[in-house]
């Protein structure tokens, strides 16, 4: 592992627009990996524990694939692992929803269905992407977020249809949280770069896929829909919200302690 | 929470063509979830292809008190082992 260089290029080339776009989905999987890592020793069963943690595993898996390919684009000779514990928030490229803390179990639950359900959208659709490689992990990806949308939507459904309490918390949850799905289907010039040549798909014709399942599943749960929020979150730029540090200090305090230690 | 929730008995079958077998309990709240559950605990290493569940209390089981006379009695009952025909030579595949 070596000290980290400024990060590489920008989205202004297509090349960068890539790395950029590469470093975006292995972040939103890193982080939201760690942030369930963290419900290890405090869930509130034995058996949901485990069910976390396999999901935090898949997630950390995915980033690995995904950030490994962009030092390879990168080529400035860093690993993923580099990557993960050496860069500071400002240069990660995580959807401000996946760095929120995890609250009470539905609080956890809600950010884990909202996201699932743009995996699910995101790697159905990057797994016919024009980049071979991005297409091989996506293809691996979605069969694990599959199971991941079956867990959280169970979850949300059983919450939100289940005692005044569940479902209060849930609804809370998804009040508090729903500001923040804003980012995940508004384009930016990567987005539009990435999905022009071919690459990633475009977001605002997946949105509504995402929209119709997000409101079957409300529905089934007997919760509401909040009403849309404007869109002050930009975590994809790296413009992260207070959360992302305090997570990050955590996460890299090892390997920042003890540069180079290794199991 | 756990606590609230009844047992469930998990059955993994570990290849195509073999049965499945009892290899632990868990708790859930439903049938669903403890499919789920079992698929996070006991198939985390490439154990199974499919998973049975079932209520712990929906097993009728014998009564231990009761073991002599159930199974006592086939103790002297050896010959009930195929074990004492002589096989023909021309009989394969047995």
């Amino acid at each position: 592992m070596s000290a980290a260089p400024p990060l590489a290029a920008g989205p202004a080339t297509l090349d960068g627009a890539r790395l950029r776009y590469l470093l975006r989905l292995g972040d939103t999987s890193l982080v939201l990996g760690q942030r369930l890592g963290e419900w290890i020793g405090h869930a509130p069963a034995l058996e949901e524990e485990l069910a976390l943690a396999n999901l935090a595993l898949d997630l950390v898996g995915q980033a690995r694939l995904l950030l490994s390919y962009a030092c390879e684009l990168e080529g400035a000779g860093r690993d993923e692992d580099a990557l993960a514990f050496l860069r500071d928030a400002p240069q990660f490229f995580n959807l401000t929803l996946a760095e929120q803390p995890n609250g009470d179990f539905a609080h956890t639950i809600v950010r884990q269905w909202l996201l699932d359900n743009w995996q699910l959208e995101i790697y159905q659709a990057l797994a016919h992407s024009t980049d071979t490689r991005l297409a091989a992990i996506a293809a691996k990806a979605v069969k694990e977020t599959r199971y991941h949308h079956r867990f959280s939507s169970g979850w949300l459904i059983r919450l939100g249809d289940g005692t005044v309490e569940s479902r209060q918390r849930v609804q809370r949850s998804l009040d508090e949280l729903w500001a923040l799905t804003d980012e995940l289907f508004t384009p930016d010039e990567v987005d539009e770069r990435a999905s022009a040549a071919g690459i990633a798909p475009s977001l605002t014709e997946l949105e509504p896929r995402w929209s119709a399942r997000i409101d079957q599943e409300l529905h089934a749960g007997t919760l509401q829909r909040p009403a849309r929020q404007p869109y002050p979150w930009h975590g994809k730029r790296g413009v992260h919200s207070e959360h992302l540090g305090h997570m990050l200090g955590e996460m890299q305090h090892l390997q920042r302690t003890y540069p180079g230690a290794r199991w | 929470m756990s606590n609230d929730w009844p047992l469930f008995e998990v059955f993994i079958r570990s290849r195509a063509g073999l049965e499945h077998k009892h290899v632990g309990s868990l708790h859930a709240a439903d049938a669903r979830m403890a499919v789920e559950h079992a698929r996070d605990v006991y198939t985390r290493r490439l154990e199974g292809v499919s998973i049975w569940v079932v209520r712990s209390a929906d097993i009728t089981a014998s009564d231990p008190g009761e073991a002599e006379s159930l199974f006592e009695p086939a103790r002297d009952k050896v010959y009930r082992h195929p074990t004492f025909y002589a096989i023909p030579e021309e009989v394969k595949n047995l």
